[in-house]
């Protein structure tokens, strides 16, 4: 099972390092990890996407849990939640393609943010699902280059991390 | 005040009386500074690895933070080895190591490597000290966070001009960290529930680990064991946990643990886990152990250790010796009491695996048989001295043969099983208690390990008694490669062994070697009387064909014992 855990921790030097350090030592799986300052400076927010039984996901919240620089930890998964990812793509915009990476992005309601006479870059934002799902709709040959943040998500309604 | 000084006041308000450590470079003005000062004793070991080792066995013996102070770069990297074995064991300890200063790091200098990047995998917490407006405080964190909770070592990296720089000190009465608050008081329903089920057992077990004697739970263990007539049996680890003397001591399970404990916690219907981890050694494989249906109810400190190998029924987070204490408290001011035809019937049961005397031995008259000088040592002793060990074959001897009445009495590496570890654990122990009978179980291969120590012994006036189990084989690979490996004993066997007696005069000491079954009792009598304010390095030469019996084959099952 997917699960998508947010953590704050104290945003000192080494922190991140001691959760991949922890992932890699036990053998979790990380699909993505994504991390920032909150609007505490003090803390940071970290947003992990990672797979395993039930057993093995309680284990890694335990062990994060554990960690003595990490402040709170929430498995969000776990109930109504939100995530976003955010996406840029360099597309090939020469051509018979100008008009249909145009189209495509419109669809997917993604934004060009950058233009050259050959190539559109565009930012998307979405559920994973929805990235992936832009990405499976364009030719493989049209596209240049993918950047991905990978997941941030957020509880649902009065559901709130905070310390 | 310089960051050294602050240093050397830290170590002075935290009441440490032994630092064990080894001077260089990056660590020259704190050392300039220890110097200076008499409140507390810096022991001068051999190789780094060991300063760890002593001061790990420091804590296990007096259940107070151990110190080690290394300089940087292989300094650091030599106290791993120690770090490690003291994190898998959950020791508290403090690691201060010397760093390159702060402008060149990162640089390649000369004795740099980070080592908070090498040691995080193996301790509870570490820093990197880069204002000495810090050190102070880091310090008192290194400690709380060390001794408080599941306890570990915690490493302190101070680069050299830390060291130099000066601030004021002031060294914090106390911290909070709100990222860090350990569990204590167990949750009050799920303890009412432990009583509810071990109330209901018909065929209860109490199995307790290391957490029992870090915990200071001993004490409990044994009244509540003995209020409910309930059979006990102890890890590795946690020897001395419950007065192996005792009937309802049933001895260690695992591995080389008896035929009773094993088959009792096999085959038990309520299973009262605390302050152990249900590890692979312990209770072999999982699939195998749940083949048979029973309820647990597992105690720790530690919420990390619970449902790990093992689902458990009744979780309980807390601290273990508040805990089995409001346990016993409800169970008392009830007068409900387990079944007492049922109980019968169980110990009738145990009794009929005890009948088995699994530790049964061929005895002889021409060879030293280990197991023999191990109940030697134990008569000689009257069962009360601090004995320490390295790792193997002699290991597990001393675990069956020597039955521990007391905590903290047995140290030895468990968890990451580290060879070497024995002499530089006796000095520990010997420092921490200068009166107290120690003695050293040893092999000829691990005693190899740390050998360099004798030094340290002879400039410290050590009276520690090695007792070396000498084989003449890496006993434990040979017994494997004999069961598994059909006797292809490959680089087990140990050619060309020093003179003992020679090397340990050499370092200052007394040195024996005893060939035969009739001596063994007068040399350990002649080591703990005229020789007792002397170490005395005991090389008893043993019959290198001697298993360790019981064994549960690695992967197998607790019932799928090997027995002799």
């Amino acid at each position: 099972m997917r699960h998508i855990i947010s953590l704050l921790m104290e945003n000192e030097a080494g922190a991140l390092s001691r959760v991949a350090g922890l992932f890699s030592a036990r053998g979790y799986n990380i699909e993505s990890l994504t991390v920032a300052p909150t609007e505490d400076p003090t803390l940071s927010r970290m947003t992990i996407v990672t797979r395993g039984s039930d057993d093995v996901i309680e284990q890694i919240t335990k062990q994060l849990n554990k960690l003595i620089d990490v402040v709170k930890v929430q498995d969000l998964t776990e109930g109504d939640h939100i995530e976003r990812e955010l996406m840029l793509v360099k597309v090939r915009a020469s051509g018979e393609h100008r008009e249909e990476m145009k189209r495509m992005s419109d669809i997917f309601r993604g934004r060009i943010i950058d233009v050259t006479d050959k190539t559109y870059t565009i930012e998307l934002t979405g559920t994973v699902s929805k990235l992936n799902a832009f990405l499976d709709a364009l030719d493989s040959d049209v596209i240049l280059e993918v950047v991905r943040t990978g997941a941030s998500g957020i509880g649902r309604g009065e559901r709130i991390m905070r310390v | 005040m310089t960051g050294a000084e602050i240093v050397v006041r830290c170590l002075q308000a935290e009441g440490v009386a032994y630092v064990f450590g080894y001077p260089g470079g990056a660590v020259l003005n704190i050392y300039d500074e220890i110097y200076k000062q008499d409140q507390f004793k810096h022991v001068l070991v051999r190789h780094e690895q060991a300063a760890v080792h002593a001061a790990d066995a420091y804590a296990r013996a007096t259940g107070r933070v151990g110190v080690a102070l290394v300089t940087s770069g292989p300094g650091a990297t030599n106290a791993i080895t120690g770090i490690a074995t003291a994190y898998m064991d959950s020791i508290p300890l403090v690691v201060l190591t010397g760093q390159v200063p702060t402008a060149a790091i990162g640089m390649d200098a000369f004795q740099e490597v980070d080592t908070v990047g090498i040691s995080r995998p193996c301790v509870k917490h570490n820093f990197l000290v880069k204002d000495v407006r810090e050190l102070a405080s880091t310090i008192k964190k290194a400690f709380y966070i060390a001794a408080t909770g599941r306890p570990g070592p915690v490493v302190v990296d101070i680069p050299k001009d830390v060291t130099q720089q000066s601030c004021p000190f002031e060294y914090p009465a106390e911290i909070r960290l709100r990222s860090y608050n350990p569990t204590y008081k167990g949750h009050a329903g799920q303890i009412r529930r432990a009583v509810q089920m071990l109330l209901e057992a018909k065929r209860p077990m109490i199995y307790t680990g290391g957490g029992v004697i870090l915990g200071n739970a001993a004490e409990q263990v044994t009244e509540l064991a003995r209020l409910l007539g309930f059979p006990v049996t102890n890890t590795l680890m946690g020897l001395g946990g419950y007065p192996a003397p005792d009937p309802l001591f049933l001895g260690m399970l695992g591995m080389h643990g008896t035929f009773e404990a094993n088959m009792a916690m096999q085959h038990c219907d309520v299973l009262l886990a605390v302050g152990a981890r249900f590890d692979d050694r312990v209770i072999g494989n999982p699939k195998h152990f749940a083949k048979e249906a029973r309820r647990i109810i597992h105690v720790d400190v530690d919420p990390s250790s619970i449902s790990k190998r093992v689902k458990v029924d009744v979780p309980i987070v807390g601290d273990v010796a508040q805990v089995l204490d409001e346990i016993t408290r409800l169970l008392k001011s009830g007068a409900e009491r387990p079944d007492p035809a049922a109980l019968k019937a169980w110990w009738a049961q145990i009794e009929l695996w005890r009948a088995q005397d699994c530790l049964k031995y061929e005895r002889s008259e021409t060879v030293i048989k280990p197991q023999y000088v191990i109940e030697k040592l134990y008569e000689v002793t009257e069962g009360d001295a601090y004995v320490t060990s390295d790792v193997g074959q002699h290991q597990m001897w001393t675990a069956q043969y020597y039955p521990f009445k007391k905590p903290r009495r047995w140290i030895n590496s468990g968890g990451l099983g580290t060879m070497g570890v024995g002499l530089p654990y006796a000095m520990g122990v010997q420092l921490a208690f200068p009166e107290a009978k120690v003695v050293c179980v040893t092999g000829e291969g691990s005693i190899q390990m740390n050998i360099q120590e004798l030094s340290t012994c002879q400039q410290e006036k050590l009276p520690i008694k090695i007792v070396l189990l000498n084989n003449r084989y890496l006993g434990m690979v040979r017994q494997w490669q004999e069961f598994f490996y059909e006797e292809r004993y490959a680089e087990s066997y140990i050619d060309a062994l020093p003179d003992f007696v020679k090397l340990a005069e050499a370092y200052g000491h007394v040195g024996m070697t005893i060939e035969r079954p009739e001596d063994v009792e007068p040399a350990l009598r002649e080591a703990f009387g005229k020789y007792k304010d002397r170490l005395v390095f005991m090389n008893f030469v043993t019959d290198p064909r001697e298993n360790v019996y019981p064994m549960i084959p690695a992967g197998k099952g607790l019932s799928e014992m090997i027995l002799v």
